[in-house]
């Protein structure tokens, strides 16, 4: 054995190990705690940045930027309130169109679907919900729009016109593209959500509703459906969440034209749109401020929906199905 | 109750005309990707030639030129926001998972997923106040900055989520051999959960790649090579933005041909690492 | 009987005659001889010992005197505290949330309750398998068993590779392995893998070696093969082991400590609780009138 050997045996032949170092432990306990509560200084991070970016908006209008229709960089006169408007409508024509389907798609997959079938849909939603919003933006553009313009607006326009939703001039760019776009891009979130939802309804409302007499869909609709609603919910307000903040898709197809109308064809602007097209390009301090207060509107609802779907969710199922499709 | 055939009758047609429902719904939710993919590969891969992954963009209105600098940007950018999200985000996943108080933690994973939902944009903002403000100029770090801070909350979650998989039988037998706490999570609890932790970090960064909102007034996008990170930088998801929306025809193409580029990148990371992880998370193979 | 007390007891020897009745019964087995009296070597002296989880206790008010290089075994009905009161042993038992713990334990005259004492030092001094056994799936068989000595600082190959074998060996396992060591810890059969976490809680030297059911999950060969290892072991090292199954303790063990819900109800040598136990409770547990 060589010297070296020799010195890391002691008296007796027992090899001598390094003593633990309670330091060491401590430190690895507080640096990694200190990692983990980055998530809360971020949260902070973004409230005061924001607010701070604010200031001066908030100064000058006020609440009252909330309720004015005005949008004037050159005069200086700034409101939110169409782009609340256009956020908010795109987002529930969105939720309209991706709720049923999602909720539906979810159900195909824990209550109907052949086990073989289930993997392959669930991996063509996930990758679905990993494409980039500037591609569904793309495609939105040059093959969603023109398609369209010339096919489904006219269309309802024909079939529903009567109604101020589907009066006007079709541009093609539109609130309804919008909502179309938004729909298909939290499809996947509420489809993924929605199905862990019905997965955690336990088996014994099942097998109690089968044992009745039900046939699947009744079992499907009083055992499952209304056991779930709480959590079905959380799912949308999830969905909600997720359409709120969609930005690039939506600024390529909704017309950025900053009005509140009745109707579905016509063009609108939405709270992350106007950041994403004026921000790099404002002019005055005033008018990044107001920019600034659009993004605290933007973040304040967002968080608020995104508490609330949480909260329902995880009082349903646990936290772990609150997870976002990654 | 009407118990009569008819009736019964109605409620198994029902029953079927919902499932057949059900699975229209299920056909509709995978037709959009079909459809992206295949608009993609018809207008998007005739363009991918050699040019277009070595050349800078030519001039505005110019025929030609490629997507080189955007497509190193984003790996530039990637590689960035890698050196905040991935130590921030997998030591705080460690604590959640091997430290940590129900309480504490519970508020935390909250926060996280709090976070996870707020749009990329606002993280773009944020980053702006922090990084361009003060360095008076759009910059790669900005960019880094803002899709850093986007990765904290996505690899904290999945590296918990990981860390929870390892079975405590391992922990109680590295404690027991007088091994200290710090040592058995980063040698023997991380290590037998690697492979879930880089699935997690590539994950976010397929995620991240995608991102064009945080970059608009970050790093801002640019035309040429960006040879000091304190400089614009372009990028693949900024560039097909600013050539979509722009009113030149070859650089629609040049969009549809960065777009190929970018889902393939995505999707290659997506599919490539589920298939390598199928079942086997936590590197227990038994 | 003498015997030789090596510069691994920290202790010094104290000439304490064992006191006949202050607790159950101390059994005299192998001892030093001081003042003409022959003494027991005590490994483990528990003293007062309540051990809680949460609000729930477990343990109520342990008194007994584990003797040193030998086998003893606890044995009781499930949920009588038996992996519990293990656990303690190597201060184990306070990683659990909410697990609380009253009294002190004596390691070879040393409490390893005391404030100042890293529980850290305590557990390479005393060793632990389990019930499941579980070699470090990122390893191969070599690594596992060196791995109490890596991960505490010891780098040079010849020292690890000697450990390496000496515990393998002790742990009977040398031969079967020592051609296949690069191969991962989880390609050996049940048996195999459980004397490999044996051979790997040996490799840190430890006093003292605590099983907790360490053949349950065992076929009955590979219970054999540790039955056999465990009569060899003690030559060297006190073996404390939990078991539900009489006729295991019956066979391996020297004294046998029996459980009831949380208490101690009698503690002996295992001659005399198999067959003239001196609690009415002991009697009834190991004929079978309750299980």
């Amino acid at each position: 054995m060589t010297s070296a050997a020799v010195s890391e045996l002691s008296v007796e032949g027992k090899v001598r190990l390094a003593p633990p170092s309670r330091v060491f432990d401590r430190a690895f306990k507080w640096l990694t705690l200190g990692m983990a509560l980055s998530v809360a200084v971020l949260m902070i991070l973004v409230g005061i940045g924001l607010y701070h970016g604010s200031r001066l908006a908030l100064d000058k209008f006020g609440l009252h930027f909330l309720a004015t229709s005005t949008w004037d960089p050159v005069r200086e006169e700034f409101g939110a309130l169409p782009f609340i408007f256009g956020t908010v409508a795109s987002s529930l024509i969105a939720l309209i169109i991706a709720v049923p389907l999602g909720v539906g798609t979810a159900v195909y997959l824990t209550e109907l679907a052949p086990p073989r079938l289930r993997q392959p849909i669930v991996t063509v939603v996930e990758m679905l919900a990993a494409v980039p919003s500037v591609i569904f933006g793309l495609w939105g553009i040059f093959v969603m729009i023109p398609w369209l313009r010339a096919h489904l607006f006219p269309w309802l326009q024909k079939c529903l016109g009567f109604l101020p939703l589907f009066q006007g001039p079709i541009y093609g760019v539109s609130m309804l593209a919008a909502g179309i776009v938004i729909a298909i891009m939290i499809l996947p979130i509420i489809t993924s959500v929605s199905r862990e939802i019905l997965r955690s309804v336990p088996d014994l409302q099942r097998e109690a509703a089968y044992g009745l007499g039900a046939t699947h869909w009744e079992v499907t609709r009083i055992a499952v459906l209304s056991y779930a609603k709480r959590g079905l919910f959380g799912a949308v307000i999830l969905g909600l969440g997720r359409a709120l903040g969609e930005t690039m898709a939506v600024t390529m197809v909704i017309g950025n034209r900053p009005e509140i109308a009745a109707s579905l064809f016509a063009p609108g602007y939405s709270l992350a749109s106007v950041i994403a097209n004026e921000f790099a390009e404002a002019t005055t301090d005033l008018y990044l401020s107001a920019l600034f207060e659009i993004g605290l509107v933007l973040f304040a609802v967002t968080i608020v929906t995104n508490i609330l779907a949480q909260l329902l969710i995880v009082t349903m199922a646990g936290p772990k199905t609150s997870r976002a499709v990654q | 109750m009407d118990t009569s055939k008819a009736y019964h009758t109605w409620r198994k047609l029902k029953s079927l005309a919902m499932s057949g429902a059900s699975f229209g719904c299920a056909l509709l939710a995978i037709a959009p990707l079909g459809f992206v993919l295949f608009y993609l590969i018809k207008a998007g891969a005739g363009s991918l030639d050699w040019r277009f992954f070595t050349h800078l963009p030519t001039p505005v209105g110019e025929v030609g030129g490629g997507m080189a600098n955007a497509i190193v940007g984003t790996l530039v950018l990637l590689g960035l926001a890698s050196l905040i999200g991935v130590p921030v985000g997998v030591l705080g996943g460690i604590y959640l998972a091997e430290y940590g108080a129900e309480r504490v933690n519970w508020w935390i994973r909250f926060g996280a997923d709090i976070l996870n939902g707020v749009p990329s944009i606002v993280w773009g903002i944020v980053a702006y106040t922090l990084v361009v403000i003060p360095m008076k100029g759009f910059s790669a770090y900005a960019g880094g900055v803002a899709l850093g801070f986007m990765m904290i909350p996505l690899i904290t979650r999945t590296t918990e989520e990981v860390l929870l998989l390892v079975p405590n039988g391992y922990r109680e037998a590295a404690l027991a051999l007088g091994i200290p706490r710090w040592k058995m999570i980063i040698r023997i609890v991380a290590k037998t959960a690697l492979k879930g932790i880089i699935t997690g970090v590539l994950l976010a960064q397929a995620r991240i790649a995608g991102e064009t909102a945080p970059l608009l007034f970050t790093a801002f996008g640019n035309r040429f090579w960006t040879h000091n990170l304190k400089d614009p930088i372009a990028a693949l998801p900024l560039q097909i933005f600013t050539y979509a929306i722009s009113p030149y025809d070859d650089w629609h193409r040049q969009a549809w041909a960065g777009a190929l580029v970018l889902i393939l990148m995505i999707l290659f990371v997506n599919i490539g690492v589920r298939a390598l992880t199928r079942g086997k998370l936590s590197g227990v193979g038994r | 009987m003498t015997v030789n007390l090596t510069i691994n007891q920290k202790t010094q020897a104290t000439a304490k005659a064992a006191g006949p009745d202050d607790h159950p019964a101390v059994p005299v087995t192998e001892g030093f001889v001081a003042n003409g009296v022959t003494v027991p070597k005590i490994a483990f002296e528990v003293d007062r010992l309540n051990g809680w989880f949460g609000q729930h206790q477990a343990l109520f008010d342990l008194n007994l005197k584990i003797p040193a290089t030998s086998v003893s075994a606890i044995i009781g009905p499930s949920g009588c505290g038996k992996s519990t009161f293990l656990r303690c042993l190597n201060r184990m038992h306070e990683l659990v949330r909410g697990a609380r713990l009253e009294g002190q334990i004596l390691l070879f005259g040393e409490n390893i309750y005391a404030p100042q004492i890293d529980p850290t030092l305590v557990r390479r001094r005393v060793g632990m398998v389990f019930q499941k056994s579980n070699p470090f799936p990122t390893m191969t068989i070599a690594e596992n068993v060196t791995v109490g000595l890596r991960l505490n600082g010891v780098r040079n190959h010849a020292v690890l590779y000697e450990r390496m074998e000496k515990a393998l060996r002790m742990a009977a396992l040398w031969d079967e392995v020592k051609d296949h060591l690069h191969r991962p810890g989880t390609s050996l059969s049940g048996g195999q893998q459980q004397r490999l976490c044996i051979a790997r809680a040996l490799a840190v030297q430890p006093e003292v070696l605590l099983m907790d059911e360490p053949a349950s999950a065992l076929d009955p060969l590979a219970t054999m093969k540790i039955e056999e290892l465990i009569q060899e072991l003690k030559k060297e090292y006190t073996i404390v082991i939990v078991t539900h199954n009489m006729q295991q303790a019956a066979r391996c063990s020297d004294h046998t400590a029996f459980l009831y819900m949380g208490r101690l109800i009698e503690f002996d040598k295992t001659e005399t609780i198999f067959t003239n136990p001196g609690n009415k409770q002991t009697e009834d547990y190991v004929t079978g009138r309750f299980g």
